[in-house]
């Protein structure tokens, strides 16, 4: 193995002392002289035909520039569909549809004049229930469309699933269900437009894909007639990330059509109600799984058919199925798989892409039947998952090439760390979950690349441009890490520029975990060709072979003779102030070798997986209900940790969020309006929540990833459900199969198994009254 | 309706016209024009705007801006020296983790300064009551806890340089 001075340190995030000192700026922060401040009115149905919009009081106060309906505006559509827009016309599909806006020179006057907007609703009959929606004759939310259900491709079937259920010596089926929950970024969304005279856009926006969002927003100037224009996408630094910010929204379309029809910079800023009830949820689902294996436990088929609440319209949370096949197909060797995924269209909230990207979904419905299939083989759980254990080497039913998989030892390092087999006491019980998730990029889109350029000033300082966006999670420190090291330099030697689409190279963006892999081997790529140079310009100095040459400690030093060293930066200035001198740059794109999905969805998606176990300790108080956790392991094969404490952080948050969607999250939704929108109702766990997590790190050093590294950015929530409501089930023999797990289902589904009511009255016993109890 | 109040800024007395329905944060923020100080939900339930007043650790969203009258105000700014030098706390929230995205840092440094100047030797469940009303959504707590764990027990303000790489844990 390498000596590394820089790759496998505890480097502090780079931006850590200004985020420290409070003086980095947020979108919150940022004003731009003249600035108009834009605020968004919502519907009040959550279907309703727009029968008028009278703007006419709103205009009249001192103050308000612009008041835009549906109406006034271009059609730009939006979304992965196209099938939304960012000012509605003709009806209103859900409570959060925006149906005027408004800017004005103050927040308040933009406020005021909402309210002076008249909108005249005709309801319509509107629809919550997947289900319900998918039916023959169920009310149309689009009328475009002839049916609710999306003409999505979700659909495979590899090897023969129905001969292998005749075969197989225990089956279990089940069925399980999700719902809504949201990224709950601390820094609420935003976004600032800006024209210039010659119409070109500049956009400050909380953005994941930069580079996507430029096209997403030059198409929508094309749409207002402004052909041939540039778009500049600039990221403040962002407050939380966690996929809700990769797609383009109504508020940033918003900002830029009132920027455009007052010739004036508009700013956007959600409140957190707002934020609440306005960005995109994690997609909701209901899962049919069959599992099914032989008598000595070797799984045999897994039969799965999922029901996915669209929303109203269609953002990135449509294609998570994509996701989803991946451990449907490939978590543990599976010789059979069907799936089949129907996103349907309902009047509730539209869903997005969220951290783990349906694989947490999945995983759930997986993890919690493969318990349930080892206890009707009779086989421990954590043998019966090393019994059908993926090992490096292996290429899935679905394609998936399986380079380096750590997923037996993270098991051992889970069930070590638990002191699994220990006696338990009364009401306490351990449970295993596991994962595979994309870890070398993920082919979603047709480039899965990301630039970067490196230019070396004349004292060896480095600029670094990267595609790559980072959202607190430390790309920047990573990939200045990776430089750093390839180049014999210190981590503050390196700036990062991550932040404009003028200056940094394009990236897909910041999703599938892929960001340490593809934008770490862009990174690498740059300070390779930069090294190379510096050796030969240095070869000459010294007068020595470049093979013998080694870059360390800001200096070029001769391997067998350390006395004979350059400093780096004397070298640049030599090259460059000298006849005919030169400057040292270098750009490099990595795209890496993964698959675009065929037809048959087979594919290798990403050059390589993380795997994962998770195990935790909880214990249960059958009083009440409430579930505790006393100990979680999260345990990952990551390939090469090269910043151990960043990459703790990211387990660690990952898990946290885990937590909170098994336990305590949920958006709470009545007739398609959210009734939560605040972190008083709306429980994300706080620090006295923290249980106690071990994250422990297995290297397997991949051989396609930067000194061997894989993604680890999703990882952390995705098992944390299932092992959580494994544990329940080996505490105190319930299974829940709905998220979340609160002490309501719990003390209902333990109330079941002792034969009572929700009451605890024996069932038919207690006539009097109606036992109910509400969630 | 204006008003005259006067209070200490960071360690500097100052006094200045406010408006009686400025939230303390607004005040900050809008008319100070420093922005260290974040808004994550102006309902108290995040506790990104936390800052110190005489000791205390207070949401700003909720406190009005003329109850700082005759008062010492603390914010994120007024931590670090002049030179740059960090306080220890921000000093190991920036080597232990504490930070990812950043937005609840500064609210999460001021609730726990306000900790450690009262209970310089906070045992972790002291901390966590601390800090329960500060959300974070990136890390778990995990590193932050840690952070503050780290500086706990030490006396107020030992001499601290400006941090470096040279003195970044280069172990594992």
């Amino acid at each position: 193995m390498q000596n590394l001075c820089s790759v496998g340190r505890r480097v502090p995030k780079l931006d850590a002392v200004d985020k420290a000192t409070g003086r980095v700026k947020y979108i919150q922060d940022l004003k731009v002289p003249g600035m108009l401040y834009g605020k968004i009115l919502y519907s009040k149905y959550a279907h309703a035909k727009i029968v008028k919009i009278d703007t006419s009081k709103a205009r009249e106060i001192p103050g308000v520039l612009a008041v835009l309906t549906g109406e006034d505006v271009p059609e730009i559509r939006m979304g992965v569909y196209k099938d939304n827009r960012p000012l509605k016309t003709g009806k209103v599909c859900s409570y959060r549809d925006e149906v005027a806006a408004v800017a004005a020179s103050t927040p308040e006057i933009a406020e005021e004049a909402l309210k002076r907007i008249e909108v005249t609703y005709e309801a319509l009959p509107a629809i919550f229930d997947p289900e319900e929606a998918m039916k023959e004759g169920a009310t149309l939310i689009h009328d475009a469309h002839k049916s609710n259900v999306l003409k999505m491709p979700w659909k495979l079937h590899y090897g023969d699933v129905a001969a292998a259920k005749k075969e197989a010596a225990h089956v279990v089926s089940e069925r399980f269900s999700t719902t809504w929950v949201t990224h709950c970024c601390m820094g609420t969304s935003g976004a600032i437009a800006e024209f210039d005279p010659a119409n070109n856009l500049t956009i400050h926006s909380n953005t994941q894909i930069p580079s996507l969002a430029q096209k997403d927003f030059l198409e929508a100037l094309k749409t207002m007639g402004l052909k041939e224009r540039r778009v500049r996408v600039i990221k403040p630094c962002i407050g939380g990330g966690f996929g809700s910010k990769l797609d383009t929204y109504a508020y940033e379309y918003i900002a830029i059509l009132l920027a455009f029809y007052t010739r004036r910079p508009v700013k956007v800023e959600f409140d957190r109600t707002e934020e609440f009830i306005a960005t995109s949820t994690r997609q909701p689902t209901i899962t049919y799984i069959s599992q099914g294996c032989d008598k000595n436990g070797r799984l045999l088929f897994r039969d799965i058919s999922m029901i996915l609440d669209n929303g109203a319209y269609t953002s990135w949370g449509a294609t998570t199925p994509s996701v989803m096949m991946m451990p449907i197909t490939s978590l543990y060797r599976v010789p059979n798989v069907r799936y089949e995924a129907k996103c349907v269209y309902t009047n509730n909230t539209y869903a997005q892409a969220m951290r783990g990207y349906g694989n947490p979904q999945a995983t759930f419905a997986i993890e919690s039947t493969m318990d349930m299939l080892a206890e009707s083989a009779n086989i421990d759980p954590t043998e019966f998952r090393r019994l059908n254990a993926n090992q490096s080497g292996d290429v899935s039913i679905q394609g998936l090439r399986i380079t380096t998989c750590g997923l037996e030892q993270c098991m051992d390092s889970v069930k070590a760390h638990l002191e699994w087999n220990q006696p338990k006491k009364e009401g306490e019980g351990v449970g295993m979950a596991s994962l595979i998730h994309v870890g070398g990029g993920a082919r979603v889109y047709k480039s899965d690349g990301c630039g970067t350029i490196i230019k070396m000033d004349d004292f060896a300082k480095v600029d670094l441009f990267t595609g790559a966006t980072d959202m607190g999670q430390g790309s920047d420190t990573v990939v200045a890490q990776i430089v750093a090291e390839e180049l014999g330099l210190e981590v503050d030697d390196i700036h990062v520029i991550h932040s404009d689409t003028d200056v940094c190279p394009w990236d897909v963006g910041s999703h599938a975990s892929r960001t340490t892999f593809v934008a770490g081997n862009a990174a690498l790529g740059a300070a390779r060709k930069l090294k190379a140079r510096i050796l030969e310009l240095g070869a000459k100095q010294l007068e020595a072979p470049m093979e013998k040459l080694v870059l360390r400690d800001r200096h070029l030093i001769h391997q067998d003779d350390p006395e004979k060293k350059l400093e780096i930066g004397k070298l640049l200035r030599k090259a460059h102030f000298s006849h005919g001198g030169q400057m040292l740059m270098a750009e490099y794109f990595y795209d890496p070798a993964n698959e675009n999905m065929g037809k048959d969805f087979r594919g290798n998606m990403s050059m390589t997986y993380t795997f994962g176990s998770h195990g935790v300790r909880v214990k249960v108080d059958t009083e009440t209900g409430k579930v505790k956790i006393l100990q979680y392991v999260a345990a990952h094969d990551v390939g090469k940790a090269i910043n151990p404490m960043l990459l703790e952080g990211q387990v660690y948050g990952g898990v946290m969020m885990g937590v909170g969607y098994a336990l305590t999250e949920q958006v709470i939704s009545e007739k398609g309006q959210n009734m939560n929108p605040n972190f008083r109702d709306y429980k994300i766990l706080t620090a006295k929540d923290a249980v106690p997590i071990k994250a422990p790190v297995l290297e397997t050093y991949d051989e396609d990833g930067p000194f061997g590294a894989k993604g680890i950015g999703e990882p952390g929530c995705v098992p944390t459900a299932p092992a959580i409501a494994n544990a329940i089930y080996d505490a105190i023999g319930v299974r829940i199969k709905d998220l979340p797990i609160t002490p309501e289902r719990v003390l209902a589904a333990i109330r079941e198994k002792q034969g009572l009511d929700l009451c605890g009255q024996e069932a038919g016993k207690d006539d009097d009254q109606e036992c109910v109890i509400e969630e | 309706m204006a008003k005259e109040i006067t209070f200490v800024f960071n360690g500097n007395p100052m006094k200045t016209m406010i408006e009686d329905h400025w939230t303390l944060l607004h005040f900050i923020r809008e008319e100070m024009g420093y922005t260290g100080t974040k808004e994550g939900c102006g309902s108290g339930e995040c506790g990104a705007c936390t800052v110190i007043v005489d000791g205390e650790a207070i949401n700003a969203c909720l406190y009005l801006a003329a109850e700082v009258n005759g008062k010492e105000l603390l914010t994120i700014e007024g931590l670090a020296a002049a030179d740059g030098t960090l306080h220890p706390i921000q000093k190991s929230f920036v080597e232990n983790g504490g930070i990812q995205c950043g937005f609840c840092s500064p609210g999460m440094i001021m609730s726990a300064k306000a900790l450690l100047d009262k209970t310089p030797n906070a045992a972790e469940e002291e901390i966590k009551e601390a800090i329960a009303g500060n959300l974070c959504r990136c890390t778990g707590y995990v590193q932050i806890i840690e952070s503050i764990k780290a500086v706990s027990g030490h006396e107020e303000e030992p001499h601290v340089v400006a941090f470096s790489t040279d003195e970044r844990d280069r172990g594992e």
